[in-house]
């Protein structure tokens, strides 16, 4: 039984870090922008959701605070990247940077915060409702998985959002066809960091506690997630649904292997080197995959003499 | 309609590689003007364009476009009034996205842009009629990825929706230099259509004398960021490849030397 609920509590990390995941992919795929916001802007979100819920605040409430947290730090990444012209790798670790000392002063100094005294939404509910506390996880993490894929579907098919992916495919054409893609690059690193504030607190309430390292290296699983994603439903192709149904996906399937490897008796210090491996042989499947169709193409259509 | 006093610029300034592209133009042109405009490499005819369009900001003078001052204004917001189309067949389309998204993503050119659906269910039955003009066999494909098309096809797209909301003024850069000869003159014949049917105002920039001369109601010649020759009308239409080669030795004092000018 054991066993089990530590794959039901991979699930569980999945759903929550799949909001990350979904949060990056909207820069690095749609906006095609590399936004390293996103290790501090997660940081922050659990930090603004700890603070909130220990100064007796409603966790969902403090969900939405975590969200605005994420919106602000993309929009100083924007600012700095579309105003100052600065390039954005450089923007999004000026910000991640900057952040480190905000989210120390909103935690008050402390380097980690627990949050075992306060509500924390997952504890308070599955003692009211007697049921395990990783079920509730799944349940409610589920439920907002569902409402923000729908809420992204819906809005990247609205006049705006079909402007931040023109902005991210053709910026070009974009301004030509009068759009103002600073304003769409912008709203985009907004959006995207609102997401990964909404992980990070979750995350923050899901472990009942957050540290202002938490962040460190989220990049590089939310590209793992991503990649994962679109291996596994080969490559970019399907509907935008189904793109962000197979992050969240990915997502899931990347805790699960942390959590087989880490049965098998990996250290966890050396999971930051798994992941960077990970993410390393994702990013090389299908370029490898796409080789050898041509080559057996090739020999095919050339004929038998080449074996 | 639109008019240009002054405009000059220079690229580099202050460096060893300082380069004067355009020297004091002054260029006024009337409604339903269509001009072509010729010239060799360098003379400045794309970076006239791109002055007008707002993609490379002007050094001096002003432009003024429909009685409105848009010398200063971003890129983004001149393109309310104007359409383009790129040499470049790539960069007027978005190859990632539907044919049909991209057509919505023109049709709302200068208009607000908000949270109503980005393609309309009404646009749909509208697009397919458009498209189907082109006599390319598009209107079936308008959920195709627009990647998946030729050269030729994305240019005559981009064509369509930088039309679709009428512009005050049409830029055309080479827009048929980078396409095959049919593609071309197929093109070409489509942009005409377009201009005659819309009454558009329009530049179109082109390395092809013999196109240069039978387009369009105005023509002019470019030669190191000057206007050197200007003629419209009855005079423009009994030009001929000859006369224009004569009258480019003659204002520049050397002997034209592009073979791309010569072989169109």
């Amino acid at each position: 039984m054991g066993l089990f609920y530590t794959y039901l509590g991979a699930v569980d990390l999945g759903l929550i870090w799949g909001f990350l995941a979904l949060g990056v992919y909207i820069t690095f795929r749609l906006l095609d922008i590399a936004d390293l916001t996103v290790d501090g802007s997660f940081a922050t979100g659990g930090a603004i959701c700890a603070v909130c819920v220990l100064h007796g605040v409603h966790p969902l409430l403090a969900i939405v605070a975590a969200i605005i947290s994420g919106f602000i730090a993309g929009a100083i990444t924007g600012i700095l990247h579309t105003k100052c012209k600065i390039p954005a790798i450089l923007a999004g670790i000026l910000t991640q940077i900057g952040l480190y000392s905000i989210n120390l002063r909103i935690m008050s100094g402390r380097a980690n915060l627990p949050l075992t005294t306060a509500n924390t939404l997952f504890t308070d509910l599955s003692l009211s409702l007697q049921i395990n506390k990783y079920y509730i996880a799944l349940i409610i993490s589920l439920i907002f998985v569902i409402i923000f894929i729908g809420l992204l579907y819906w809005f990247f098919g609205t006049e705006i959002g079909s402007s931040i992916r023109a902005t991210g495919n053709n910026e070009q054409m974009a301004r030509a066809l009068g759009i103002n893609t600073d304003t769409m690059k912008l709203l985009g690193l907004m959006i995207s960091n609102g997401l990964v504030g909404l992980s990070g607190g979750l995350y923050a309430l899901y472990g009942q506690a957050t540290d202002v390292r938490v962040g460190t290296g989220a990049i590089v699983i939310a590209l793992a997630s991503i990649v994962i994603g679109e291996v596994i439903f080969s490559g970019k192709k399907g509907g935008f649904c189904l793109r962000l149904v197979s992050i969240v996906i990915g997502s899931i399937i990347y805790r699960v292997i942390v959590a087989v490897v880490l049965q098998l008796g990996l250290n966890t210090d050396d999971l930051k080197l798994l992941t960077a491996i990970i993410v390393a042989i994702a990013l090389t499947i299908p370029i490898m995959i796409s080789k050898r169709k041509q080559v057996s193409l090739y020999k095919k259509l050339t004929g038998k003499e080449l074996d | 309609m639109l008019k240009l006093e002054h405009v000059s610029k220079t690229f580099n300034a202050g460096t060893v590689n300082e380069k004067k592209v355009l020297d004091d133009i002054n260029l006024e042109l009337n409604e339903g003007d269509f001009v072509t405009i010729i010239g060799g490499n360098g003379a400045g005819k794309s970076t006239l364009l791109n002055l007008i369009s707002g993609l490379h900001p002007l050094d001096c003078g002003t432009i003024i476009l429909d009685q409105e001052n848009i010398s200063l204004q971003p890129e983004y917001q001149r393109a309310k009034k104007i359409g383009r189309l790129f040499q470049d067949p790539m960069l007027g389309t978005a190859g990632d996205m539907q044919i049909i998204e991209n057509l919505a993503l023109a049709k709302r050119r200068g208009q607000h842009r908000g949270l109503a659906w980005g393609v309309d269910k009404k646009e749909k039955e509208e697009y397919y009629q458009l498209v189907k003009t082109l006599g390319l066999g598009l209107e079936d494909r308008l959920t195709s990825k627009v990647g998946l098309l030729s050269g030729g096809q994305r240019q005559a797209l981009t064509l369509l929706m930088a039309t679709l909301q009428k512009p005050k003024l049409l830029l055309l850069d080479e827009h048929t230099a980078a396409l095959d000869p049919a593609t071309s003159s197929k093109v070409l014949t489509l942009t005409k259509d377009i201009i005659a049917k819309q009454n558009l105002t329009a530049l179109m920039v082109t390395h092809n004398m013999k196109d240069a001369i039978e387009v369009g109601n105005r023509l002019i010649m470019m030669y190191n960021g000057h206007i050197i020759y200007d003629v419209k009308g009855q005079e423009k239409q009994q030009l001929t490849v000859e006369d224009l080669l004569h009258k480019f030795e003659e204002a520049s004092g050397e002997e034209f030397t592009n073979d791309r000018m010569l072989l169109g």
